[in-house]
């Protein structure tokens, strides 16, 4: 919907609730109007979910769930989740000023998730690709025990089903509550990446707001294209760390998916209205059969590659 | 008590241990002038030895933390020209910069040449800045990643020793990609057909260490830290409080034993009494032996058989329920 229609929708409604003059509680209304972070307008929450959450007014992309997320991309109803059941142990015993057990269980309980990315296999214009969508909203997107499978058992079905990888990563990295175990996350989903691509697959890494740390540092990275939102910050270390670091101030716009398309990091900064178009573009555009093909033939070992893959697979089982 | 011991700087909870050696040192300085003093010397050393003994048995996480910090620890450079005076150090990463923070070369070590890498903290305030206190930038992983790609290429087993706070958090680190430098070696490490070897010999300081971390058989030194986040990072996050250090130690399970415990790791080193800053000749030989003996098994596998042994080991990690 354009800009006008909006906003006409918009009084519309306000003048609709001034006649019903229904007695709002502040839960209620907080649920129905959105202030925009950036421009500071009191936008209509329902419109903004139908505008893909983007500002109709200064164009600021809000976070995105991960459900929200796959029905933006995801041909209708073409979704299939994987992995669907799997949830968080707790290794350490954790406990800060909390138990990690119960963290987790309030996580689910603000996200209405399981975890902190949702897997399946779906279609973009009909074009069947494996798609990860990472949600902020339940406990950071963190990246614990079961994000790191679940991406590393998204990119194995790309391998074996060979169609198009795409992620969205949004985190502020490592699962501290996980430990060591956190940080072995980051070399499980580089080294499914690594076989994934020798077989000549395409992944596509979409780089939401925020991406940090442990999961820039891995899978984020890793796209053979990259494609950046609009505003998202993105980085390894967090602003106030450097700060504190370097002592210096940093640039306004450091971090910014703008910044890392000035400094070379990322093939392109898209607006969420066009994703799904771009991406269904770049799908068409790379045939994964042919890739797989041509890398078998650059070194005569891509069958043996294959071979590998399959191999390390079943160890795994 | 060796000269040498009397050099090293005491830990905070090694104190009592300290001030024993000062006792023991003042009277030393009398017994010329009073030989009756002999046998209380004898009884404050026989003292001394005993809380040395239980001093170093029931380290707290934080105590190992320490050890692991000490400013005279061994550091990567030491142990190469220890195991090898002829090591050949390779600089740069041939892209416009030559980290100091990452070091490496050519190694032979019990008869075996391999490449050897490991992340460097320096010893002098001067070196120190240099080495940005053990930190690499994106482009000290991209000259770790050209030495790995450059012994696949001629079927030389590597060695990595790690020992950094972290990756560094700046402002060209950043423009220059570090997270991309950092996925870039995980990534490539789990293709490499020649055996890997890794050893946590001070901080395993986060992806900033598993970068030179994706090996076949990852080793740590006695007191030695592993961790996804630095304890002074997790207690500002989770505790919110720098007075929450020792807690978040506890809490991540940092140490080489617990480490050990969950499965990530092959085997602990032990190292001197104390810890290897006592004496690095001795704690380079115990490394390098268990660094031999490592290398020899894995050199018995074919090419893809270590591929397809480190990929497999990387795919294991993790603790979930599927139902
Ligand atoms: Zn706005």
């Amino acid at each position: 919907m354009d800009l006008k229609e909006w906003f006409a929708s918009r009084q519309k409604r306000k003048e609709l609730q001034e006649n019903i003059k229904l007695p709002l509680t502040t839960e209620d209304y907080c649920a129905l109007w959105t202030q925009c972070f950036q421009c500071r307008e009191l936008l209509y929450t329902k419109d903004l979910r139908a505008n893909l959450q983007v500002c109709p007014k200064c164009q600021y992309h809000f976070r995105v769930g991960a459900l929200d997320r796959i029905d933006q991309i995801a041909d209708p109803g073409s979704f299939v989740e994987l992995d669907a059941e799997m949830t968080s142990a707790d290794p350490l015993n954790f406990f800060d000023t909390e138990a990690y057990a119960k963290r987790q269980k309030e996580a689910c309980r603000k996200s209405g998730l399981k975890e902190a990315v949702l897997t399946g296999i779906c279609a973009i214009d009909s074009q069947p690709v494996a798609l990860g969508a990472m949600d902020f909203g339940h406990f950071g997107g963190s990246m614990g025990s079961v994000v790191g499978e679940k991406v590393t058992r998204l990119a194995e079905e790309a391998t074996n089903n060979k169609i198009p990888l795409i992620v969205v990563s949004s985190s502020g990295g490592a699962r501290m509550q996980e430990g060591i175990l956190s940080l072995m996350q980051m070399a499980k989903t580089s080294s499914a990446l690594k076989s994934y691509h020798e077989a000549g697959g395409l992944y596509i890494s979409i780089l939401a707001e925020p991406t940090f740390g442990g999961v820039t540092a891995s899978f984020a990275m890793l796209g053979d294209l990259v494609i950046a939102e609009p505003g998202a910050r993105i980085g390894f270390a967090g602003r106030r760390v450097i700060e504190q670091t370097i002592r210096q101030k940093l640039p306004a716009d450091f971090q910014t998916a703008e910044y890392l398309l000035k400094h070379g990091q990322v093939d392109m900064v898209v607006e969420r209205a066009r994703l799904k178009e771009v991406l269904s573009r770049l799908v068409s555009f790379h045939d994964v059969n042919q890739a797989g093909k041509n890398a078998a033939d650059a070194n005569g070992a891509g069958e043996n590659n294959r071979n590998g893959a399959v191999k390390s697979e079943q160890l795994a089982k | 008590m060796a000269s040498t011991e009397k050099k090293i700087v005491p830990l905070e909870f090694e104190q009592p241990l300290a001030v024993l050696a000062q006792q023991i040192e003042a009277l030393e300085r009398q017994l010329g002038d009073n030989p009756d003093l002999e046998g209380d010397i004898d009884r404050l050393q026989e003292q001394y030895n005993l809380l040395k003994k239980s001093l170093y048995v029931n380290l707290r996480p934080i105590d190992h933390l320490a050890i692991a910090r000490h400013s005279q620890r061994p550091y990567s450079r030491d142990y190469f020209s220890l195991w090898d005076p002829q090591f050949m150090e390779l600089h740069g990463d041939r892209k416009g910069a030559d980290d100091a923070a990452m070091v490496g070369g050519l190694l032979n070590l019990g008869g075996i040449n391999m490449v050897a890498v490991g992340t460097q903290k320096g010893r002098s305030i001067k070196e120190k800045q240099a080495c940005n206190f053990g930190m690499p930038q994106p482009e000290g992983y991209r000259k770790a990643l050209r030495l790995f790609k450059h012994a696949d290429k001629y079927g030389l087993p590597i060695l990595t020793l790690i020992d950094t706070p972290g990756a560094y958090p700046g402002l060209s680190a950043e423009e220059h990609n570090q997270a991309q430098a950092i996925a870039e070696n995980l990534f490539e490490l789990a293709g490499l057909r020649v055996p890997v070897v890794a050893v946590v010999t001070g901080e395993g300081g986060s992806g900033g260490a598993l970068a030179i971390g994706v090996a076949n058989r990852i080793l740590m030194l006695e007191h030695s830290v592993y961790s996804v986040i630095s304890p002074e990072g997790c207690a500002s996050i989770l505790w919110r409080s720098n007075d929450k250090v020792p807690d978040a130690c506890q809490a991540m399970k940092m140490t080489a034993r617990e480490i050990l415990q969950l499965g990530v790791i092959d085997e602990v080193i032990d190292e001197p009494l104390g810890g290897a800053h006592h004496d690095h000749q001795l704690a380079a030989r115990n490394l390098g032996e268990a660094i031999v003996r490592q290398m020899k098994s894995l050199l018995k596998m074919s090419k893809d058989e270590i591929r397809i042994d480190r990929q497999s080991k990387f795919r294991a990690f993790g603790a979930f329920a599927e139902n």
